[in-house]
């Protein structure tokens, strides 16, 4: 028995047990505080190289202030009945073009998926393509569109149609991939041809996942159809940017607070479905 | 003897028969009536979306000859012949673009910060008063369901055209999402190592720092990589509203039909996308393992 007091922990027997804790290398003991320091100094350079100062924070945050200060209180004007006309154009935008996306990208994403197309040679092509159209935003989208069928709600249905196609490709394809074996080969196995496998072994697995994305979608797609008026493509982000420009600022903040009002119904309403849908547990 | 299927006396089989198609009949009601709603619905969309099929079919062929048209340089020949020609103004376009992937590491670095400390007041269990979560919370909201774009478009005219307004715009949007995702994730911890600090006498910061935060790192470096990406994109488009990076370029040569430039331009941005998607898809496998994505 030692005769030291017992709230000495036994240092050097813990050391000697735990040798992976008391003598870490520097390496590792040294990567986090390193990756970190270069992190803070990469912000720091970035902060530098994008002209931030305290002199011009100071008189941007003097200057937003005031506007805020000139929101108060939010008021239409006359222009109610045209804001929400812009309200009515915009959740169309949203739920025409996810829509559409939907029903394009449903067969393109049988073929982006591993277990009905096996081949990769046919299957990364059209995976790369679906990247690609996701890699460009929908604003670009909805400019491309404009040059197309002109300004208007219309380009914006068809921006969001394509930006969504190829989201909607890749999760599908993965809701596809990620499906049950047994029901396609239980089709097989009755002397099902590889339509029927689709039709009756794989889309009641998949048909409701796919569902709620595209509830979800049309969610989020809202919020993208508010800001696409801003280069012309219709909706509500028109009229935002039109007040914003010319500093109408009691109307822009009653628009902001109808996209809010908008975005929160849409919100409550679809995952109340989505949850009719699919149930709760398959959400969370 | 042999077992038989035994078979119900008629009247009952009736009256089972009758139960099962009833409840067929329901459901196939039901679906009937969502889809004439989901019909109604999509009619009356796109009445309000102006929707115009003849101008579709009219002008389709304009998106195609569009893509032609942006893949043919001014001398006539296919871009792809002469790629110095093409990407005539690349000094200019990879500095835009540095720019752009910097606002959105600063706009997303300096928005994480901000709602890492607002997530732990704001998760249920570990926010220091009700009141207090309840007006971060819908703070947060605010953040996240404004556009960031529409953001840009305040702080261009409260801070001047050029990148800042760009940045502040993306931290205040990652502030809402982020700070969201952040508090969800304090939320699924477990609280035991929580209640061992504070049984040792450690205050609020010291039950944050000892018992949450080992338990979240992980998860909040990966959301935020995630966050990165998805604010490139973001960050690409934030120069239509003048708030600085690659999108000002675009926008000029999309508005005055410099064709061959803005194929470059988009050339330029996907594979910048595609770059930072991989790159942080490797970081975020190398940190965390393959569930790190969760």
């Amino acid at each position: 028995m030692s005769s030291e007091p017992n709230d000495h922990p036994d240092l050097a027997g813990l050391r000697a047990r735990y040798p992976a804790i008391f003598f870490r290398p520097l390496s590792s003991r040294l990567a986090a505080p390193l990756v970190l320091l270069g992190a803070a100094a990469l912000l720091v350079v970035g902060l530098y190289l994008l002209e931030f100062s305290p002199a011009r924070m100071l008189a941007g945050l003097h200057q937003l202030v005031w506007i805020t200060l000139m929101m108060f209180p939010p008021n239409p004007g006359s222009s109610l009945p045209t804001y929400l006309a812009a309200m009515g154009e915009t959740l169309s935008i949203a739920l025409l073009g996810t829509v559409l996306a939907a029903l394009f990208a449903l067969p393109v994403s049988l073929l982006a998926a591993r277990n009905i197309v096996p081949s990769a040679i046919f299957r990364s092509p059209i995976r790369r393509f679906l990247d690609t159209i996701r890699g460009v935003d929908t604003l670009i989208w909805a400019l491309v569109w404009i040059n197309v069928v002109g300004l208007g709600p219309f380009a914006g249905v068809l921006a969001i149609a394509v930006s969504d196609f190829g989201a909607f490709g890749k999760l599908f394809s993965e809701a596809i991939e990620g499906a049950d074996k047994k029901q396609v080969e239980g089709v097989r196995a009755s002397g099902g041809n590889a339509l029927h496998e689709i039709r009756f072994g794989l889309l009641p697995q998949v048909l409701p996942v796919i569902a709620g994305q595209v509830l979800y979608f049309i969610e989020s797609n809202t919020r993208s159809a508010t800001i696409i008026g801003i280069v012309g493509a219709g909706g509500i982000g028109l009229q935002l940017a039109e007040q914003i420009r010319t500093l109408e600022w009691q109307n822009v903040s009653f628009l902001i607070l109808m996209i809010l009002v908008a975005v929160a119904a849409i919100d409550f309403i679809s995952s109340r479905l989505r949850f009719a849908i699919i149930g709760r547990r398959a959400v969370a | 003897m042999t077992a038989a299927v035994s078979i119900l006396p008629g009247p009952q089989l009736a009256a089972l028969n009758d139960a099962y198609r009833k409840a067929v009949a329901r459901k196939r009601m039901r679906m009937a009536v969502a889809a004439a709603v989901f019909a109604a619905a999509l009619f009356a969309a796109s009445v309000g979306a102006e929707v115009n099929l003849r101008t579709l079919f009219t002008y389709i062929g304009n998106f195609v000859s569009y893509f032609d048209r942006i893949l043919t340089l001014e001398s006539g020949a296919r871009v792809w012949t002469d790629i110095p020609e093409w990407f005539w103004g690349w000094n200019k376009w990879l500095w835009l673009l540095g720019e752009t992937i910097l606002i959105s590491y600063v706009g997303t670095l300096s928005g994480a910060i901000l709602g890492f400390g607002l997530s732990f007041v704001a998760a249920e269990n570990t926010s220091p008063s009700i009141w207090l979560r309840f007006v971060v919370r819908r703070f947060m909201e605010f953040c996240r369901t404004v556009p960031d774009i529409v953001f840009a478009l305040i702080f261009v005219i409260a801070f001047g055209l050029g990148p800042m307004a760009g940045v502040l715009a993306i931290a205040i949007h990652c502030v809402g999402a982020l700070g969201k995702q952040y508090s969800e994730m304090v939320e699924n911890i477990d609280m035991k190592p929580v209640e061992g600090v504070r049984a040792t006498g450690g205050g609020w910061v010291a039950c944050m720092r000892f018992a949450v935060l080992p338990q979240v790192t992980a998860g909040f470096a990966s959301y935020s990589l995630l966050r990165f990406e998805i604010n490139v994109r973001g960050a690409s488009v934030m120069g239509f509203v003048g708030a600085g990076g690659i999108g000002q370029e675009l926008i000029v040569a999309i508005r005055k039909f410099y064709y061959s430039d803005v194929s470059a331009i988009l050339v330029l941005i996907i594979l910048t996308v595609f770059v930072i998607d991989i790159g942080t898809g490797w970081a975020r496998q190398r940190l965390f393992g393959q569930d790190g994505r969760k």
